[in-house]
């Protein structure tokens, strides 16, 4: 734990992006996610920590009603974006999808051009008029994403022939092409090497200039690195939430202790 | 000695070698098995392996060679002159072979004993009466050579018979001898055991491929002895197909029959599009609503009963063609139909079997699309949906454009299961080989007319007969240039996801 650096920065704003009231998550008869209540701020990179199996993606995937798809989950509870209920029977949970981004684990371009890949959102959003605005979109995305220098050359060359890095980034790009307002990332730098994990981790402190970011990561060095608020999880439950800061450095709870002086795992 | 009965001891001693090969090398190590190189099972199969596999091998080739010997030996006793008008040597032969083998057979039957088998006289016996009595029909009277020469073949198979026997069972217990004097601790038996079944491996592919090889030499031997016969440019370009019942060739010298082989590829080549026409589209959607749509319990009851459509034999279909859906067509196409056109003149039709032939290949499409489907990776879906796509324009856009390769390979298949099927076009589409357009006409292919020149009753060695070899070949080529086509794309797809 030596080597970890934590920054104290700023929060920008206080405004509440997320709020989450008595969560429950089911997969069938399993308990995944027990009452949790978070807020997750604009302007803010949220980091999830606990250890595996205790609910942290599947809390994520609560937000942007990723859960949907799999046929066994059952949410429970209030979850607003913006203090709408993104849970109500009138909100279309394509849009919202629209609206909250994910970036997945392991990169998961799709087997398209680089090019096709950021448009594929835009596209199917219908958020460009023209091709000018259509490239203007690409570019700006690509940029964001921190690969426009490494990838201007060949638009046209498979995005799945890029590095694994490359890859992760593409797909931050492709997540941010769709002007969402909040960004989640599971586990974005688990699949990566260090350098590329450096980079992406460079990326995420710059978006969060415009979005709310939430990031689920096992690595608490790197929720110290790159989180201004970090959420503990243990067995579903939302064990202590609070500065990353105070997290790592004045635990409240024992378990939050344990946990980041390594006794659970 | 029956063969059975050497494979039994064989196997015995094989049973014995494994034991005895086992107990030495534990004897060698003291009884302690850590002592041994390999496990005590390992030297044990080394000895049941030098027991069974060189005496099995032999045993074969022997069995493959015995008989091309005694034919041999037998067919010099019939004379020259012995065989009759209309007859060859080879065709005696089988007489000779049927001769013996009846002798045999009233012999285990005891009406006759063995000494009175090889001692008749067609002089003296009616052979063909006493062989009737224990069931074994001839066609004809034993003629006296015939006799001689089944006789002369009873006894030299029963020699060679017993020399086989002595032979092989001695191998087995050599190779036992052999293999126990080197079942000792330090003997590397897993080594030589592993390497052993590594070439029973290699053998048993070699088979496949070797058969194959077979398969497509014999087609070439008499397609070039077809195009000896039948002009190879006539064969290729001309837009007929009307052989000559006598066969035959008119006054300069060329054949009366019209063997083209257009009108066939056409006819093929038509019900195959229709076909797939069919079967595409209504495989690929009901892939797409079982992969993607279905729940796990609709899954699991759709897909085996898709599938029990490929289970169907052919002939079920053409019959399906036959009494149902040609009648249908006709009710509807036909002279005085519900559309009032009268397109179709009979039931048997190139849509007929088009129709029935893509139901019969929707489970081709469907099962192998399913399986594609479900290999393009969850995490496409998950970034599309995670977008803000919907399902629809997830499968458009992303599942289906990363299966496509797989699916044009699915296509290809069926394809060329389309092109060599042919119980549904002799039941379905007729037998007139015609170069028409219309779809209601009736028309036949390539595999219809390999059948019905093979059945027929012209000369085997005419143009007519051997014309299906021709056919045959030119089927196989199309059919595996397709298959190559289809496994390359096949290939191409699973390496993107690696
Ligand atoms: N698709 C699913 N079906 C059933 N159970 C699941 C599924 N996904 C996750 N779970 C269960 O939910 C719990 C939390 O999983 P998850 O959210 O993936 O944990 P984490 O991301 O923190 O490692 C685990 O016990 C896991 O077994
Ligand atoms: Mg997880």
């Amino acid at each position: 734990m030596n080597d970890m650096r934590i920054v104290e920065r700023k929060v920008d704003a206080n405004e509440v992006k997320i709020s989450a009231r008595t969560c429950q998550v089911y997969y069938g008869d399993t308990h995944a996610i027990k009452d949790v209540d978070v807020d997750i701020q604009d302007k803010t990179v949220t980091a999830f920590i606990g250890p595996s199996g205790c609910g942290k993606s599947t809390f994520l995937r609560c937000l942007n009603r990723m859960n949907d798809t799999i046929d066994i989950c059952r949410v429970e509870g209030d979850i607003h974006l913006d203090g709408e209920d993104i849970y109500d029977p009138k909100v279309d949970p394509v849009q919202l999808r629209a609206k909250v981004g994910m970036v997945f684990q392991k990169p998961n371009p799709f087997p398209k051009s680089i090019y096709d890949n950021i448009a594929y959102g835009p596209r199917i959003h219908g958020l460009a008029k023209t091709k000018a605005d259509l490239d203007e979109i690409v570019e700006k995305s690509l940029r964001r994403g921190a690969i426009w220098d490494e990838v201007k050359d060949r638009l046209h060359a498979p995005g799945t022939g890029l590095s694994g890095g490359q890859q992760q980034r593409l797909c931050i790009a492709r997540a941010i092409a769709t002007e969402p307002e909040v960004l989640l990332m599971d586990e974005p730098c688990s699949a990566l090497d260090p350098i590329a994990t450096a980079q992406v981790e460079e990326l995420i402190d710059e978006l969060r200039a415009r979005y709310s970011v939430v990031i689920v990561t096992h690595s608490m060095q790197q929720a110290a690195r790159v989180s201004q608020k970090t959420a503990f999880f243990h067995l579903g439950n939302l064990v202590e939430f609070g500065e990353t800061g105070q997290i790592f450095t004045n635990p409240q709870d024992p378990r939050t202790e344990s946990y980041i002086t390594g006794r659970i795992g | 000695m029956p063969v059975l009965w050497i494979v039994l001891i064989v196997l015995t001693l094989g049973g014995v070698g494994f034991v005895i090969g086992r107990m030495r090398a534990m004897a060698s190590a003291d009884g302690d098995p850590r002592h041994l190189h390999s496990l005590p099972n390992y030297y044990g199969t080394h000895v049941f392996l030098a027991v069974t596999v060189p005496s099995m091998l032999l045993l074969v080739m022997w069995l493959l060679v015995q008989p091309l010997v005694i034919n041999s030996q037998v067919s010099s006793l019939i004379p020259q002159e012995a065989v009759s008008e209309g007859s060859s040597l080879g065709l005696m032969m089988a007489d000779v072979r049927r001769v013996a083998d009846g002798l045999d057979t009233a012999v285990a039957a005891g009406a006759m004993t063995s000494e009175e088998a090889s001692q008749i006289r067609t002089e003296f016996t009616d052979i063909r009466e006493r062989l009737g009595a224990v069931g074994v029909a001839l066609g004809s009277d034993v003629r006296p050579e015939v006799l001689k020469a089944a006789q002369r073949y009873r006894e030299l198979s029963g020699r060679y018979g017993l020399i086989m026997a002595v032979v092989i069972i001695g191998i087995a217990l050599a190779g036992m001898a052999f293999a126990w004097s080197r079942s000792h601790a330090e003997f590397r038996a897993r080594n030589v055991v592993e390497s052993a079944i590594k070439s029973l491996l290699i053998l048993a592919s070699s088979i496949a491929i070797l058969t194959t090889v077979g398969i497509v030499l014999s087609l070439i031997f008499n397609t070039i002895e077809f195009f000896k016969l039948y002009p190879a440019a006539n064969f290729f370009f001309e837009p007929t197909w009307l052989p000559s019942f006598g066969g035959g060739t008119d006054s300069d010298g060329n054949p009366l029959s019209k063997l083209g082989i257009l009108p066939l590829l056409w006819g093929t080549l038509y019900i195959s599009v229709i076909a797939l026409l069919v079967a595409v589209p209504i495989g690929l959607f009901a892939a797409i609503y079982l992969s993607e749509y279905a729940g796990p319990a609709t899954r699991a009851f759709a897909k085996p009963m898709i599938e029990v459509l490929a289970g169907i034999p052919t002939i079920v279909y053409g019959l399906f063609a036959l009494l149902t859906v040609g009648p249908l067509l006709v009710d509807v196409f036909g002279a005085g139909g519900l559309l009032n056109v009268s397109w179709m003149q009979g039931g048997t039709a190139v849509m007929t079997a088009g129709l029935v032939m893509g139901i019969m290949l929707i489970p081709f499409v469907s099962s192998l699309s399913d399986d594609i489907i479900n290999a393009v990776p969850q995490a496409m879906r998950d970034g599309s949906l995670g977008l803000g796509a919907t399902k629809s324009e997830t499968i458009k856009q992303v599942v289906l454009p990363a299966a496509l390769p797989g699916i044009v390979g699915a296509i290809l298949l069926a394809a060329s299961r389309a092109i060599g099927e042919t119980m549904i076009v002799v039941l379905g589409a007729g037998a007139a080989a015609r170069l028409s357009m219309n779809p209601f006409d009736a028309m036949t292919t390539v595999t219809a007319k390999i059948v019905s020149q093979l059945t027929g009753d012209a000369d085997f060695a005419s143009p007519e007969a051997l014309v299906a070899f021709a056919l045959g070949m030119t089927l196989f080529l199309v059919t595996l240039g397709l298959n190559i086509f289809a496994l390359y794309i096949v290939r191409k797809y699973r390496e993107q996801y690696e």
